[in-house]
């Protein structure tokens, strides 16, 4: 049984102008102990999904439903005092902003011992002295001294150590980053990915990685999880998603990586980009998501929305003419 | 952090100095004449004059200022023109009362209008929101006497709950003094819980959409955990700023309150003062206040580092 199984998915926001259909119908799980990225442009809906998972969306204007499966128990059947139990103690987060993600009023001991007594009972003093064990942990020098100041006192990458110390503090199973290294420069990402990889062997934690670098998806994912406009587009294996995409929009979003070298071949070629906007999701589009901004769309692709197939083994794309093997037919 | 508190200390004399410079000239421009007062109907002319000398408001303006002046840096606030008591002892003996109607006060205003205002922004859009903002509407808008004189017809005529006026000192135990001080704290602090309420609303508004929020309610924090430690604390600075700010709304409001109540504080020993030109005891009076003004905005100030890591003096 996987840890979490996300099934249909939909989180829809009621606005004054219509229903915004932020994640329309995204089913895909997580097994223990694994690393699964979701990818997108922005507005795609993979924080949305993120959110969803914990509930952590306001009821209203939003609306969850379908089924998120954790350890086989549906969440959203979950009282709020059986969500308060499992967030930050069974699934924990971190988010992308670590300026603004931890309370500036408050010392950093604090804050990653709160979880410990809030779930684990422990005393102020067992928690600080937890608190200074994380922060070794996490590879900030000086944990004595630092666990009593305040984020002010700190740069961003010791925050965002600071942000995954009190995601990990409780030995969560599951642990969602949304975007946990955009705000950071690209020394510092790639310290925090490496951090967050050798926590993850040890914790054994299974991983949702929110992103849209794709490098990051490469270095660190078992398998992605594409997602456009509300919808699952494809998920495969990372090599797999590498080698052979299936689905035009992931071909986009991986012709528009730049290339180490490129530029020294001699055709000095320009970045491939993607067309276009991704639509409003306040309109149900009764084709193919993305047939607006699809170099390959026909006539089909607006009429008929295609449905999610297996390519090969563990590859799946929503696409009228992703072949099952090699590339597209176009 | 002490350097800075006593530049602050420092910082007051010229505010005082100031203040006492506008209350000396107010009352020197100002028409009545005490001397006047003092010898009644039937006196002729050169016995007005006479009392005039006598007490020193023949000579010009800027010597009398000067003398009151050099008094003060004695620490002696002069003596009063009709009771010949010394204006300190006067002060001495009415302070209590205020005190105790500030504090009284002071306390009631900030232990409803906090919460109330936590509530509002938490249920925001519904119903107790508006309660909330309907209720601090109708507090700006209602004289303090008007509450003072209804809460006083139904708790203290009608119901017999509460006395209907007067102080009884703390010497004479904790209740006896806190029940002659509950109307009136009420009818004084709803100007004061409705500004409170208001700026508690509004603040916590703008940091409840803050990441860290989000950070707390995914760490499985419960509401009460979520809005009165990690939101609170943070809306804390401009929630205590405007209580120093409102310590001006009692004092101006204890005149009235003390009257409508019959509480013998230094608000009804200011109105009997400025009824009779005894301008020794009204330069006293407003100087103490701006004082007190003057330490409490001080105190605020300091109180912000409590808070707020990030302020530091």
């Amino acid at each position: 049984m996987a840890l979490l199984e996300i099934e249909a998915l939909q989180t829809h926001f009621r606005t004054p102008d219509g229903i915004n259909r932020a994640v329309d119908g995204v089913s895909f799980h997580v097994n223990a102990g694994e690393t699964l990225a979701i990818v997108g442009e922005s507005g795609c809906g993979k924080s949305v999904t993120a959110m969803s998972i914990l509930r952590l969306i306001p009821e209203p204007p939003g609306k969850i439903a379908g089924a998120i499966r954790f350890n086989g128990r549906n969440l959203l059947e979950a009282s709020d005092k059986e969500m308060r139990a499992i967030r930050g103690n069974e699934i924990s987060m971190i988010f992308q902003e670590p300026m603004t993600s931890l309370n500036p009023v408050l010392t950093v001991g604090r804050q990653i011992g709160e979880t410990l007594r809030l779930h684990q009972g422990l005393s102020a003093q067992a928690a600080e002295d937890r608190a200074v064990e994380m922060l070794n942990l996490v590879g900030i020098p000086e944990a004595k001294r630092r666990v009593r100041e305040y984020p002010h006192q700190l740069s961003g990458g010791m925050r965002q150590r600071v942000m995954i110390a009190i995601a990990l503090a409780c030995n969560p199973k599951l642990l969602i980053a949304d975007e946990p290294t955009t705000a950071l420069d690209v020394t510092i990402q790639a310290q925090i990915l490496d951090l967050m990889r050798d926590l993850k062997h040890r914790v054994g934690a299974a991983i949702v990685l929110i992103t849209h670098d794709l490098g990051v998806v490469a270095e660190v994912a078992e398998r992605v999880v594409v997602m456009y406009a509300g919808k699952k587009v494809e998920e495969a294996p990372v090599h797999a998603l590498f080698n052979s995409p299936r689905h035009p929009y992931t071909q986009g979003l991986l012709g528009s990586v730049p290339k180490l070298g490129s530029s020294l071949t001699g055709e000095a070629t320009r970045l491939a980009e993607i067309p276009g906007l991704v639509p409003s999701l306040k309109q149900k589009i009764p084709g193919c998501v993305f047939a607006s901004r699809c170099p390959h769309a026909t006539e089909l692709c607006t009429a008929v929305a295609p449905a999610l197939e297996e390519k090969a083994l563990g590859h799946v794309a929503a696409c009228h003419y992703a072949l099952r093997e090699g590339a597209l037919a176009a | 952090m002490f350097a800075y508190v006593v530049r602050r200390v420092l910082a007051t004399i010229p505010v005082m100095a100031i203040v006492a410079l506008f209350v000396f000239s107010l009352l020197y421009i100002a028409p009545g004449d005490p001397a006047a007062v003092i010898a009644g109907d039937q006196a002729t002319p050169d016995d007005v004059e006479r009392i005039r000398a006598s007490l020193g408001l023949d000579r010009p303006y800027l010597v009398r200022f000067g003398a009151w002046v050099w008094d003060i840096m004695r620490g002696d606030l002069g003596v009063s023109i009709f009771t010949n008591l010394p204006v300190s002892t006067m002060i001495r003996q009415r302070i209590e009362p205020t005190l105790s109607l500030m504090v009284v006060t002071l306390i009631l205003a900030v232990s409803i209008a906090v919460p109330m205002g936590v509530v509002a922004a938490w249920r925001q859009g519904t119903w107790i929101d508006r309660a909330v903002m309907a209720f601090a509407v109708l507090g700006f808008s209602v004289p303090v006497f008007v509450v003072g004189y209804v809460l006083a017809y139904f708790f203290a005529l009608e119901w017999d709950l509460l006395p209907v006026q007067g102080y009884t000192p703390f010497a004479r135990g904790f209740w006896p003094w806190l029940e002659n001080l509950i109307l009136p704290a009420i009818a004084l602090g709803s100007v004061y819980i409705a500004l409170i309420a208001r700026i508690t609303r509004a603040t916590m508004l703008e940091v409840l959409q803050q990441d860290y929020i989000r950070t707390a309610r995914a760490k499985g924090l419960n509401q009460g955990g979520i809005l009165f430690l990690h939101a609170l604390k943070n809306a804390a600075v401009p929630i205590i700023t405007v209580i120093g700010i409102g310590i001006a709304l009692l004092i101006g409001g204890a005149v009235v309150t003390e009257s409508v109540f019959a509480i013998p504080g230094l608000g009804r020993l200011t109105v009997d003062a400025i009824l009779r030109r005894d301008y020794p005891v009204i330069q006293g009076v407003v100087l103490l206040f701006s004082f007190v003004y003057v330490l409490v905005n001080l105190a605020i100030d300091l109180a912000y580092t409590l808070f707020d890591p990030r302020i530091r003096y």
